[in-house]
């Protein structure tokens, strides 16, 4: 007979069905006590066949398609197939187009940082409040997305060549006067948040993520950054015109859950740098150069040349790229798309290791995933 | 940290200020103070209030008609229905006369039946723009709920058609883009005598 107390290892299943799992994703969590000692993410339970319907569908078809992967951020999405069409095909992109493609792929960093933050706050237990602050700022987003492409949230707006309509009038205006109030929201956002004793004690070295296995992962995104390694696709790609904006990429120096927290609220600071940018030097001009109208007008006749093409954006999220196999056809043979949020799932496990289940919650938060993009 | 608990204060003070800007009181004493502040409640009371929707918003689409419902633009070609991403458009025709040749009543082509599955439809809006004839738009009526799920949901080319000046009336910047196209192309049109070679687009009928 034993005195010590006998310790068994327990199995625990968080979700599918879980509030804390940001959509039908399941941790099946080994548990010593409260201490993690393995943890297997288990994905799949919304698969819907994005890639399969790719490839019965036009290109011009799949872009509804891709506002539903990640569901926060449609107009990087769009921004990402487009660019990858482009590449296949060689359309060239009319100026106009090129800085309202900016625009709108740096407010959807906006909308969907904010919404992150208050996610992670959210499962740390702050209940409500961050989390509808930052709703209430983000619907000012949203409802310039709807003024301009008639959706909040499932744009479908960028297009090859540009996008799909130019906005309507006075809607730069008012996009000057959302961005030039986003600083002070965010003033009062850290104000809340960054100082907090409770915030830091919960996310100080909690989830590290080692430098080198973030990139041996091929982690991207805030996830990466925060890490401290310095690698941002729009500095390194130099895709579209971001050359022209000079902007700093934030980095973190632990890798703990404070640290993406903190990288994140740092990247929208610059994402405004470079919306104010953007919007005054705006030029006037076709919003669609003529042969991405003509692809708009009459998706069917567009085939591209046989070769394949693999484009890819910094997505909020990280690296969202779309690989294109042409037969020559209407209808892409292959249509592939490299999903943040899956990829950087995979380091889920080794941030959780020895941490307690309540730390797993919010490291899930911060990888900030969207079941939509991992499973697809 | 000079004193524990500062960070936790000063964030209660922010959502204390927030809590002050949702009532006039609290805004006028935050002026008095000299601190900016927003509009306080920033969410309504659906149903009884109604957002305010962009013109733009779209949500379903509706085929236009010219005057009277059975002089509709659409020929039936069919492009949208190919082109529909979840494939939720359904016609059958152009109608046709017992040797098989097109009914033309108002100059062009007809589509017997013109269905739309309410629930498929993900209101992308490539219908509208595949359209050679500006037949299809999209409304911006969002509340198609229905009891019944299996006899409703599919909208028939009756439930569908709506008057140009309904799409004036939601749309006016799009449809006066769309209303000078047209007129454009009928002035076009009727231009060129009816014998050339008639161009898909539904030249002007034998008719009249
Ligand atoms: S594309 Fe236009 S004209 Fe052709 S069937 Fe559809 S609605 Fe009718
Ligand atoms: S809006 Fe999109 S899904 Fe709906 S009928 Fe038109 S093409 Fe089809």
């Amino acid at each position: 007979m034993t005195t010590a107390a006998v310790s068994e290892l327990l199995e625990v299943n968080l979700g599918p069905q879980h509030p804390s799992t940001h959509g039908v994703f399941r941790m099946q969590a080994t548990l010593d006590g409260e201490t993690i000692v393995a943890l297997k993410p288990v994905v799949g339970y919304l698969h819907r066949n994005h890639e399969q319907i790719g490839e019965h569908a036009t290109y011009i078809a799949s872009f509804p398609f891709t506002d539903r992967l990640d569901y926060f951020c449609a107009m990087s999405n769009n921004l990402g197939l487009a660019i990858a069409i482009e590449k296949l095909a060689g359309i060239p992109v009319s100026e106009r187009g090129d800085y309202l493609r900016v625009i709108m792929a740096e407010l959807t960093r906006l909308v969907n940082h904010v919404a992150v933050t208050g996610f992670v706050l959210n499962d740390m237990g702050a209940f409500g409040t961050p989390l509808l602050y930052a709703f209430r700022e983000r619907e000012r987003i949203l409802d310039l997305f709807e003024a301009c492409s008639g959706s909040r949230m499932m744009c479908n707006y960028i297009r090859p060549g540009g996008v799909r309509e130019d906005v309507p009038e006075g809607w730069l205006n008012r996009a000057r006067g959302v961005v030039t109030n986003f600083p002070r929201f965010l003033d009062e956002f850290e104000l809340l948040l960054t100082d907090n004793e409770i915030i830091q004690q919960r996310t100080r070295h909690v989830g590290v993520l080692p430098k080198e296995l973030a990139v041996s992962a091929s982690v991207t995104g805030p996830l990466l950054r925060a890490s401290g390694v310095n690698y941002d696709i729009r500095k390194v790609d130099g895709y579209s015109i971001y050359p022209k904006f000079p902007f700093k990429v934030p980095l973190g120096a632990v890798g703990d859950v404070y640290d993406r927290y903190y990288v994140r609220i740092l990247e929208m600071r610059q994402s405004v740098k470079i919306l104010e940018q953007a919007l005054k030097e705006i030029p006037g001009g076709p919003a669609i150069s003529p042969k991405g109208l003509a692809l708009v007008k009459a998706p069917r006749t567009f085939r591209p040349p046989k070769g394949d093409a693999y484009g890819r954006v910094e997505a909020p999220k990280g690296e969202l790229g779309f690989y294109l196999v042409s037969d020559g056809s209407p209808i892409p043979y292959r249509y592939h798309v490299r999903a943040p949020s899956f990829i950087n799932l995979t380091v889920l496990e080794d941030m959780c290791r020895g941490q307690k289940v309540a730390d797993a919650i919010i490291i899930l938060g911060s990888i900030d995933i969207v079941m939509g993009e991992v499973d697809r | 940290m000079a004193l524990v608990g500062r960070g936790v204060l000063a964030g209660l003070g922010v959502t204390l200020t927030t809590f002050f800007e949702t009532y006039p009181w609290g805004r006028a004493v935050l002026r008095l103070m000299g601190r900016q502040h927003t509009n306080g409640v920033v969410t309504i009371e659906y149903p009884d209030v109604k957002q305010q929707h962009a013109e733009r918003f779209r949500y379903f689409p509706f085929l236009v008609y010219d005057k009277e419902p059975d002089n509709l633009r659409c020929v039936a070609c069919k492009i949208c229905e190919v082109e529909c991403p979840p494939q939720c458009i359904h016609i059958v025709g152009p109608a046709k006369d017992e040797q098989g040749r097109p009914l033309k009543p108002k100059g062009r082509p007809y589509p017997v039946e013109f269905d739309i599955d309410v629930s498929i439809c993900m209101s992308c809006r490539i219908c509208v723009d595949v359209c050679p004839f500006d037949a299809i738009e999209m409304d911006n009526n969002y509340e198609l709920s229905d009891t019944d799920r299996f006899g409703h949901l599919v909208y028939n080319k009756e439930q569908l058609l709506r008057p140009n000046e309904y799409f004036q009336q939601i749309k006016p910047t799009e449809a006066s883009v769309v209303d000078q196209r047209l007129a454009a192309k009928h002035a076009k049109a009727a231009a060129v005598p009816p014998a050339a070679g008639a161009p898909p687009p539904a030249p002007p009928g034998p008719a009249a």
